[in-house]
């Protein structure tokens, strides 16, 4: 299982990416798997405000429903429009060609409430 | 996680079976992937575990007559070696369950019923017997079943045994074959719409005979398939499934299975009921739907018409051998046509749909 050292996780499996004011956020190699194969993805509208942990979009698997939370706050900036033709990038590169989108922070702060790859990686063990 | 395991249960987790619970049985969903098994099966072959199926005998010279009064197919003509799918319905037309009959003489029958619903059918089955001379048991317990399913069934099961099971015709058995040396039963029929057998053994040669199907399948690239598949197979085929399709609220009629409904049939559980139905019309009907729309349709989503809630989905998932996302839906019979224009209440969105003809897909013969 992936967890690469330069990101941040929340304990809803959603992995981000922070570059000066701006964080992109997709979904961990760990939810990918448990999910199965990735059918359908609706990505957040561009400008849409979303507060820490309210629903940015969803992710369908052949046989599941999951839903994606924002693990910060902040205006969509960026949505990765090539998942809606081409879910499975999801699948085939969690952390790269399937980011979901790019959110401008508003309160960068919160931040400090998401894990490291460290405290990801314990969150994985006590889950599993 | 709790429930009842299948013989199969560490051979599920040593081949990569991710277990989830379905029915109270502890079951794998899918092994490498619900589309690669999927695929597997339509192509070449897929093997499952089904022993959480039940399995109860009914024995003795009332076998028949019991079994007529039980189910709404007619048995009158079932021969020995032959096997029936039926409903069986409660007295108000509502589905009890359904299942498949195999005789195996005059006086000995094979009910199997889906496995979430064992107590309750051993429950109406005991409730039933009236007058009837007949025996039941329960042998779920002691069943094992392997269903081996797709195109490559049969060259990879011949490698096992020596018995002619090419000559097995769909809807039909073999009892006492030899398979990798233990004694089986061999039936021709299946839940994926493909060529295939589901075979019955003693719960004991379960894993034995599972890993020995798997070797001989290695060559043709068979792979273990898990529910995940199970359901988006048969839901390709609009099989039903009980607890979506059909229900105690859903009477066979309803989900469109009145071919194996017999009025003429002199007298059933629920007859009365299913001809006033008929007569009366369906109050609601399962029709086949295409999403055409962006998004997918899962059960309980509702599903409106001229602005109105007109039913629910029953089944809704991608249908990957058809590369398109389809649904099966309970709706109001007045709008039950084929062609009509609806909409699926996908989380708040209405996502349009067609209703279409069933079955979404049917193997070339």
């Amino acid at each position: 299982m992936k967890i690469p050292a330069e990101l941040k996780y929340s304990s809803d499996h959603e992995w981000v990416k922070v570059e000066g004011n701006k964080a992109t956020i997709g979904i961990t190699d760990f939810a990918q798997d448990q999910l199965g194969d990735v059918v359908f993805v609706e990505v957040p509208e561009i400008e849409a405000e979303l507060s820490a942990t309210e629903g940015l979009g969803t992710i369908e698997s052949v046989k599941a429903v999951s839903d994606v939370y924002s693990p910060v706050s902040g205006k969509v900036v960026e949505v990765n429009a090539q998942l809606e033709d081409s879910p499975q990038l999801i699948n085939e590169d969690a952390y790269g060609k399937g980011w979901i989108c790019v959110i401008e922070l508003s309160n960068p702060t919160e931040l400090g409430d998401l894990l490291n790859a460290a405290e990801y990686e314990k969150l994985l063990l006590e889950e599993a | 996680m709790e429930g009842k395991k299948t013989p199969l249960y560490d051979t599920h987790v040593k081949y990569g079976g991710r277990i989830v619970e379905f029915g109270g049985w502890l079951l794998p969903v899918q092994y490498s992937g619900v589309l690669a098994e999927h695929k597997a099966v339509r192509t070449c072959a897929g093997l499952f575990d089904v022993s959480h199926m039940g399995e109860i005998w009914a024995e003795g010279k009332g076998a028949f007559a019991f079994l007529q009064n039980l189910v709404t197919n007619d048995l009158m003509d079932l021969e020995v070696s032959q096997s029936r799918y039926s409903p069986m319905c409660y007295r108000d037309g509502g589905t009890v369950d359904d299942l498949l009959i195999y005789k195996f003489g005059n006086e000995r029958y094979l009910i199997v019923v889906n496995a979430a619903n064992i107590e309750k059918d051993w429950n109406w089955m005991q409730e039933n017997t009236d007058s009837f001379d007949v025996k039941l048991t329960n042998k779920s317990d002691f069943t094992g079943q392997l269903a081996l399913q797709g195109p490559k069934a049969l060259e990879i099961l011949k490698k096992l045994t020596t018995a002619p099971i090419e000559n097995i015709g769909y809807y039909h058995f073999m009892d006492d074959v030899i398979v990798a040396g233990k004694k089986v039963v061999v039936s021709r029929t299946g839940y994926t719409g493909e060529d295939g057998f589901e075979i019955y053994c003693d719960t004991n040669d379960a894993v034995y005979l599972w890993d020995a199907i798997m070797d001989a399948g290695k060559e043709e690239g068979i792979l273990p398939s898990g529910l995940g598949c199970r359901d988006t197979l048969r839901f390709e085929c609009c099989m039903p499934l009980y607890g979506h399709e059909l229900s105690q609220e859903i009477t066979p009629l309803m989900a469109g299975l009145g071919m194996f409904v017999k009025l003429d049939k002199e007298a059933f559980n629920g007859k009365a009921a299913l001809e006033a139905q008929k007569t009366n019309g369906l109050p609601q009907r399962v029709m086949g739907v295409e999403i055409t729309g962006r998004g997918i349709a899962r059960a309980g989503f509702p599903v409106q018409m001229a602005g109105k809630v007109i039913g629910r989905v029953t089944t809704g998932s991608p249908a990957p051998t058809l590369g398109k996302n389809m649904a099966l839906v309970l709706i109001d019979t007045a709008y039950a046509a084929i062609g009509n224009e609806i909409f699926i209440d996908v989380r708040g969105k209405a996502v349009a749909a067609t209703i279409v003809k069933k079955p979404f897909y049917k193997r070339a013969k």
